[in-house]
């Protein structure tokens, strides 16, 4: 709860820095109050600190999650440099608006109480919307506001009549005493955990409801695009294993064909699609539909391991995407394009970059030695537990097609040549960023147990 | 108040379970069909407003407040994204003279 409060109060304090156009002191500002926030979580470890009569419990899940949120977002925060600057004189409110949705990120990862995952889920997606439309005049970010507008809005209310149905059913909000009255009336309590399933899947981007994420992501300006898939992602699993770990831990057998069912979809549909684009930013897109297909078979398969294997998955996969999007950052400002054909000769030009994005694109594809190794093979170690043998296969030849996309832009990038050979000039906290990102990588692909016994 | 509850419970709860259903869907149905971006969002408000029945129902038949609570939470919040929605319809409205959704189809590969 400090930290919500820390970096709520850091968010007013920079608009108003913005308001007397200290523009030097935004950033600096910014993180001072993100790592007050994390020092904060960490000293709140192993405490279990619950707030208004239960409505947030800050138990080690919400701390371990929250401590990663806010780390990605000041990795995005050193990347942005002087990116906003290019959309807009008023920056300030940029860095606010980020501020305020990562705030809702952590409400969702530490609610305990129905109102508090809706008001989280709400404050982290109208922050979103925002963010997504910051280019005014640009149409297609325009669009990407528009359509992640309407389709959030529409997964809410299908939420909401979910939280509706289950109140019904059960008479509470809070998440344990749901899960003690969860048989009273079955049908209203399952049809209610129906449409709040729905409503999770729209909101982390899982098929058949993924349909706004290529479009979102590749309209909205790269930097926002890197804050959606990796904070928003991470906050969306994290609410959704704790809603589904916790409430409705008694219903498994009713929903493991449908969810085994979404997963077989996300893995087809993300990983076969991304194969076929041109375009690196929506191969991304497509690309964290199919990460989204690997997180959820943590969810459906519910148990002592689920939490620990997210948290690796997540880690692995939010530093890996924000080094990715850094260099996508860099390569779309210098040459204007973010095609595959913008990265040829990558290699030959800008060999520290070209480096970081096969080092971040091996991590997304899960090669060994990176941190994506382990969050795959914690995954398959949940399902091969709970003897889903046709399930791992499936996955795995999908991590096989999806080796072979992130590989066609390691190939442009070494064995393709370049029109032009200029050097792409990046400042020094950027730099900072994307090779922190590959040492965290490389050093949790060689020393994984780091982070494995964490919860 | 207690008359207020009282009269609620007049009505079987299932006649607002459906009821609310049946606003529901027809919300769901025009967000799917229509191509007008602000008869859509009105569409998600009805979604929204059937949710607010629901909950009042509920909370009434059960005597419990939190449901009427979390309606507040919904009121207002709602209104948090209908601001936000307008400015995004407005923002469509200046660059494009229109807000008919089919419009928005640059984003393809």
């Amino acid at each position: 709860m400090t930290s919500i409060i820390i970096i709520a109060i850091t968010a007013i304090v920079v608009l108003y820095l913005g308001l007397y156009k200290v523009k030097g002191a935004l950033l600096p500002v910014s993180v001072l109050g993100l790592l007050g926030a994390e020092a904060s979580l960490v000293c709140g470890w192993d405490k279990n600190i619950s707030y208004f009569n239960e409505m947030l419990v800050f138990n080690n899940y919400a701390i371990a999650f929250s401590i990663l949120l806010i780390a990605t977002t000041i990795l995005i925060f050193l990347m942005s440099g002087n990116y906003f600057e290019k959309i807009s004189s008023n920056v300030a409110e940029y860095y606010t608006i980020l501020l305020f949705a990562l705030t809702g990120g952590i409400t969702m990862v530490s609610f305990q109480n129905m109102t508090m995952l809706f008001i989280g889920i709400e404050i982290l997606s109208v922050s979103m919307y925002i963010m997504a439309g910051i280019k005014k005049n640009d149409t297609s970010s325009n669009e990407a506001a528009l359509k992640y507008f309407l389709m959030g809005s529409f997964a809410t209310g299908i939420l909401l009549f979910g939280i509706a149905l289950i109140y019904g059913a059960t008479g509470s909000f809070n998440l344990t005493e749901i899960a003690g009255k969860a048989s009273e009336q079955p049908f209203l309590f399952y049809t209610g955990v129906i449409f709040m399933l729905i409503a999770m899947t729209f909101k982390v981007g899982a098929a058949p409801f993924h349909f706004w994420t290529p479009d979102v992501y590749q309209g909205a300006p790269t930097l926002v695009t890197s804050y959606m898939s990796t904070v928003v992602k991470t906050a969306g699993f994290a609410a959704f294993l704790r809603l589904f770990g916790s409430a409705f831990s008694s219903v498994p057998p009713i929903w493991t064909v449908t969810i085994a069912a979404m997963v077989v979809i996300t893995l087809l549909i993300g990983n076969i699609t991304a194969a076929f684009q041109q375009n690196v930013k929506r191969m991304l897109a497509y690309s964290s539909i199919s990460h989204a297909g690997y997180m959820l078979i943590a969810i459906l398969l519910l148990g002592q391991a689920s939490p620990n294997a997210i948290l690796i998955y997540s880690v692995a996969y939010s530093i890996a995407s924000v080094a990715s999007f850094g260099v996508i950052v860099a390569v779309k400002e210098h040459k204007g394009s973010d095609d595959l054909s913008a990265f040829n000769g990558l290699g030959r030009t800008n060999p520290v970059l070209a480096f970081v994005m096969t080092v971040a694109l091996c991590s997304l594809g899960g090669i060994p030695l990176t941190a994506g190794f382990f969050g795959k093979f914690y995954i398959f170690g949940v399902a091969i537990a709970a003897n889903y043998t046709w399930l791992i296969a499936i996955a795995v030849l999908m991590a096989a097609v999806g080796i072979y996309y992130y590989f066609k832009v390691i190939i442009a990038m070494y064995l393709r040549d370049s029109e032009s050979g200029e050097s792409i000039q990046l400042n020094g906290s950027y730099q900072f960023v994307l090779i922190f990102c590959v040492l965290v990588t490389i050093l949790l692909g060689i020393a994984p147990s780091l982070i494995t016994n964490i919860l | 108040m207690e008359n207020i509850t009282n009269a609620i419970t007049l009505v079987p709860l299932n006649h607002y379970i459906l009821l609310s259903s049946i606003i529901f869907f027809i919300g769901i149905i025009g967000v799917i069909t229509r191509r007008n971006a602000i008869v859509v969002f009105m569409s998600i408000e009805l979604m929204l407003n059937a949710v607010n029945l629901l909950l009042t129902a509920f909370s009434a038949y059960r005597g419990d407040a939190a449901g009427q609570v979390f309606v507040f939470f919904i009121m207002a919040v709602a209104a948090a994204e209908v601001a936000v929605g307008l400015a995004i319809i407005v923002m469509i409205y200046r660059n494009n003279n229109s807000i008919d959704i089919d419009l928005l189809n640059k984003l393809k590969n």
